[in-house]
């Protein structure tokens, strides 16, 4: 860096630096406080019965037995709901065509996928509720259930929704450049079908909501499991006919949620109704059965996929046609399409290729809603790419490195606008790869790989370039019509003591926000770390705020902190300039100190400035009123999304008798832009990393024919355990933006997006003796020995 | 259902006498019936090892067992361990690490940690995973959590 310092890069910054997280030494000593830790004066606990078929009319319904039960409070029907809530529609204006069908809380006449609540039993306790639950007499006529989801979008194919016509809930197509012309100029064409599983997040604190209605005082709290306590206020005041300033949402720890928790829950809005109707709180944990069919699942493509290259690796053209089903709604209020949505606009994109043509169906089905989960589309337009371009490199016999190297966008060529209209302010994809090949020692495993093989020691070598969507602007989801904030705010105080209190929209699942906002305002406040108090997770303690989804947290929240933090400072200084007769531009703070700009002798402690303006106006010259709280928000105005870049590789061995695939090694090199802390930035990345290998290798909702879902538990639906897992290595490039001035992008996601292009690469690259391909993920034994035609 | 059993068990170095339906596992024992929320549920199958405590010296899974077979037992979970430090070396390299980030799996992620450091002070990192196998993170990626359990294998061998 040249030219002056500018607040994040003083001498004495905790930015840049890996400072462990305070709020961590809470939870490890078992004294985090999650929604099912409170305990509240007659709390009632909520049960339900959830239909068992994937597509059933409700015939008959008989609840007395339930209702006599002991302990029970209440059942409640859809019946007894009716005029207590308004409906929700998961669309969004700027998604042309885009339809879907009203949903409601408890199921009313028909069923459209196992799991969806029926009965909601309250008690004095879940077991209780539970034991009523088993009395409730029902009877379904099941219906056709609608599982695939191409059948379902064939012509004259029953509609799951009458009203809507047809089972299409949206479709898209990009066109650029010359597709065709380029299809018939190529040296080579390469062709693939992909399918990619449903799977979904498994929270290991399941979704929970306690909601706390006083009819008193006409105010609802709602203690939450939730990345997103803004969004969900402005939802309940709508649904519940509330008035805003009657709802206020708290997430307080929050045990995982990795997009699960940020979507309308039909049982949810169950308990938030029942509590309104009961005047008393009422509390709903889904236990780890019920989460399995009804959290949100996620992915389910299928893929059809061309690209057309010149003879010097060139590419040419990209054809991508993704179908997707979503289960029976569109999930509200983000809807389930920015899944598919991102695929098509992501694939290829990080290329320098202009030729581009790519179809999108979304289709409806009898199963669980899916929606965004971590890294929403990264993963399934990244592994479809990257095996394209591996494909390629073997029908060339050129190198797979040489070959991304051929057709990256090149460092110097920013600002770009991608074939399909995405604009990138400036990534470094090329120092990226060329850090990886050294940190990976690139020639040296390709030298190990080929010493084995005569062995029959089958190693396999992946890399996967990707580009990660962040910081997300107005165009993201406001623009559609949805209460989701692009914004975020950050209220910092001087207290009498010397010490910072901070509260932020931007929320803690873990991340490390907390830490993050706690070090920039420290730095930008010359104040040790230990002095700074961050508050998040509260509607009416923070700031209003988007939360934390969209890896937006340190780029757009930390932002707000720094601005927050620079406007308390003008105001530290002008105080202290009236208290030292001197000119605030000649002030500065430093350790805890007011200090001479030049020489940076100590003038007043910040104790002392804090308690003449608290506690001593009397000292203060005439007409000096302080102002020792800023509070500043920041949304990016230019970029609609801050994209970052990276890549991956793994290194992995497969048994070609058993099918078992194990992981050697994995590394990630990525740019987010400005590091604020290294140490959480790594984990971010080697967390998702490990929920990308788990969609790569192991996770998969297996359903029948008939919609039932077959491996419902967690002894049955296998996600990744520390004895599979890899050592991952990270290295960053740092490539700030120049649209804030902290510079930070995010981090979340990169893990995730990169990671199952890599393994599938990685596999078929230990797969080349053979001849053969794995082209579905997750990449099970089975699947390996199908395509090795041992199955 | 309703009938109850009584039971009289040391919890954290207290007795507890508490009259239990023969249904109530002793996750729900402790969380609802002495109020210690540091121990978590999640898969309720034995799978996840989210609900680790420590009964007479071994560590158990506590969706496993009921209240009712701990008559006379002497149960441990990540409260009385840290208060009586059993667990700082752990605690304090899993911070340095940021081998935690939602928490939720931590508390027995730290007591299986420490059941291995027990039986084998010295364990190779294969050895660590192996024995963290038992326990699942959806947030770290684990490898922190090897990291951090390597860093209090050599912290605990300084122990006088």
């Amino acid at each position: 860096m040249t030219g002056p310092l500018s607040s994040v890069d003083r001498p004495v910054s905790y930015i840049g630096k890996s400072v462990p997280r305070p709020n961590a030494k809470r939870l490890l000593a078992g004294r985090g406080r999650y929604v099912d830790d409170i305990r509240l004066p007659r709390l009632a606990h909520a049960a339900f019965l959830r239909c068992p078929y994937a597509h059933a009319r409700l015939v008959s319904l008989d609840i007395a037995g339930a209702a006599r039960a002991p302990g029970v409070v209440r059942v409640v029907t859809a019946k007894d709901l009716a005029g207590r809530y308004e409906p929700w529609v998961g669309t969004l204006t700027h998604f042309k065509g885009m339809k879907s069908a009203p949903q409601h809380p408890l199921v009313r006449e028909r069923a459209t996928w196992q799991g969806e609540p029926v009965v909601a039993v309250v008690a004095e306790s879940r077991a209780l509720a539970e034991d009523a639950v088993a009395l409730i007499d029902i009877v379904w006529e099941e219906l056709p259930p609608l599982t695939d989801m191409q059948a379902v979008l064939e012509p004259g194919a029953a509609p799951l929704h009458a009203e809507l016509g047809d089972n299409l809930c949206f479709a898209r197509t990009i066109d650029a450049g010359t597709v065709d012309a380029a299809f018939a100029a190529a040296d080579c064409v390469v062709e693939e079908a992909y399918s990619f599983a449903r799977h979904t997040g498994v929270c290991l604190e399941p979704r929970s909501i306690l909601a706390d209605f006083d009819p008193a005082a006409g105010s609802l709290t709602v203690h939450y499991s939730s990345q997103a306590p803004h969004m969900m206020k402005e939802i309940f005041a709508r649904h519940f006919r509330l008035p805003e300033s009657a709802v206020r949402v708290i997430c307080n720890d929050v045990g995982g949620s990795y997009g699960v928790k940020i979507h309308v829950y039909p049982d949810e809005m169950t308990t938030v109704a029942i509590a309104v109707m009961l005047g008393r709180p009422v509390k709903f944990i889904a236990d780890r059965l019920e989460s399995f069919v009804s959290d949100i699942h996620a992915r389910e493509h299928r893929i059809k996929a061309r690209m057309a290259l010149a003879k010097d690796g060139t590419i040419a053209a990209l054809t991508i046609d993704d179908v997707t089903g979503i289960g029976p709604y569109s999930t509200y209020p983000r809807t389930s399409v920015v899944e598919g949505n991102q695929v098509i606009g992501l694939a290829g994109s990080w290329y320098r290729c202009r030729n581009y043509r790519a179809q999108l169906r979304v289709a409806f089905q009898t199963k669980p809603p899916t929606t965004q989960y971590r890294a929403v589309g990264h993963p399934i337009a990244t592994a479809v790419t990257e095996a394209l371009v591996d494909r390629a490199a073997g029908a060339l016999g050129l190198d797979p490195v040489e070959l991304r190297r051929r057709n990256l966008i090149p460092d110097d060529a920013y600002p770009w606008t991608t074939a399909s209209g995405l604009k990138f302010e400036k990534l470094s994809q090329q120092a990226s790869l060329a850090k990886l090949l050294t940190l990976i020692d690139y020639d040296g495993l390709r030298r190990e790989q080929a010493a084995l093989r005569p062995r029959g020691v089958y190693r396999g070598i992946g890399i996967a370039c990707f580009v990660e969507l962040t910081n997300p602007g107005p165009a993201f989801y406001g623009v559609g019509g949805a209460p989701i904030s692009s914004q975020d705010g950050c209220t910092i105080r001087l207290d009498p003591g010397g010490s910072v209190t901070c509260a932020t929209g931007v929320t803690e699942q873990g991340q490390g926000t907390e830490t993050m906002v706690a070090q920039i305002v420290a730095s930008t406040l010359s104040v040790a770390l230990d002095h700074v108090r961050v508050v998040t997770g509260d509607t009416e303690r923070t700031p209003y705020g988007g939360g934390t989804w969209a890896s937006r947290g340190c780029g757009i929240g930390g932002e707000a902190a720094l601005q927050g933090a620079l406007a308390l400072k003008a105001n530290i200084l002008a105080l202290a300039g009236a208290m030292l007769q001197a000119d605030p531009a000649a002030l500065d703070l430093a350790g805890g100190w007011v200090v001479d700009r030049d020489g940076g002798n100590r003038r007043i402690g910040l104790d002392e400035v804090g308690r003449a303006a608290y506690f001593r106006g009397d000292t203060l010259p005439p007409g000096v009123q302080p102002e020792l709280v800023a509070t500043r928000h920041y949304m990016p105005r230019e970029y609609p999304f801050a994209f970052t870049n990276g890549v991956q590789a793994s290194y992995l061995e497969l048994d070609v008798e058993t099918g078992f695939v194990k992981l050697l090694k994995h590394w990630v090199v990525e740019d987010c832009g400005r590091v604020v802390n290294p140490l959480l930035v790594e984990e971010q990345i080697r967390g998702g990393v490990v929920q990308g290998i788990g969609g790569a290798l192991f996770e998969e909702c297996i359903y029948d024919d008939r919609g039932q879902l077959l491996n419902g538990t967690l002894a049955d639906y296998l996600v990744p355990m520390a004895g599979e897992m890899p050592d991952i290595e990270v290295a960053h490039v740092e490539t700030p933006t120049a649209e804030s001035a902290l510079g930070a992008k995010g981090a979340g996601e990169a893990g995730t997006g990169g990671a199952p292009g890599a393994i599938l690469n990685a596999v078929n690259d230990a797969l080349t003796p053979f001849k053969v391909r794995v082209t579905a993920q997750p990449i099970s034994p089975r699947r390996v020995l199908e395509a090795l035609g041992k199955a | 259902m309703s009938e109850t059993v009584a039971v009289r068990l040391t919890v954290n170095g207290a007795t507890v006498e508490r009259d239990v339906q023969p249904r109530l596992n002793l996750v729900d024992f402790l969380r609802d019936e002495l109020g210690l929320t540091g121990t978590h549920w999640s898969c309720e199958h034995g799978a996840c090892g989210a609900c680790t405590v420590r009964v007479d010296g071994e560590i158990v899974r506590g969706c496993l067992v009921f209240a009712v077979q701990l008559d006379g037992a002497t149960v441990e979970t990540v409260e009385g361990l840290t208060d009586s430090g059993a667990l700082a070396e752990l605690q304090a390299a899993f911070h340095v690490r940021n081998a935690v980030q939602c928490g939720y799996c931590t508390p027995a992620m730290l007591l299986t940690a420490d059941a291995l450091l027990r039986r084998d002070p010295d364990p190779s990192r294969e050895t660590i995973r192996a024995a963290l196998s038992a326990n699942y993170c959806r947030c770290t990626g684990y490898h922190a959590i090897v990291d951090a359990v390597a860093d209090a294998a050599r912290e605990r061998a300084k122990r006088p």
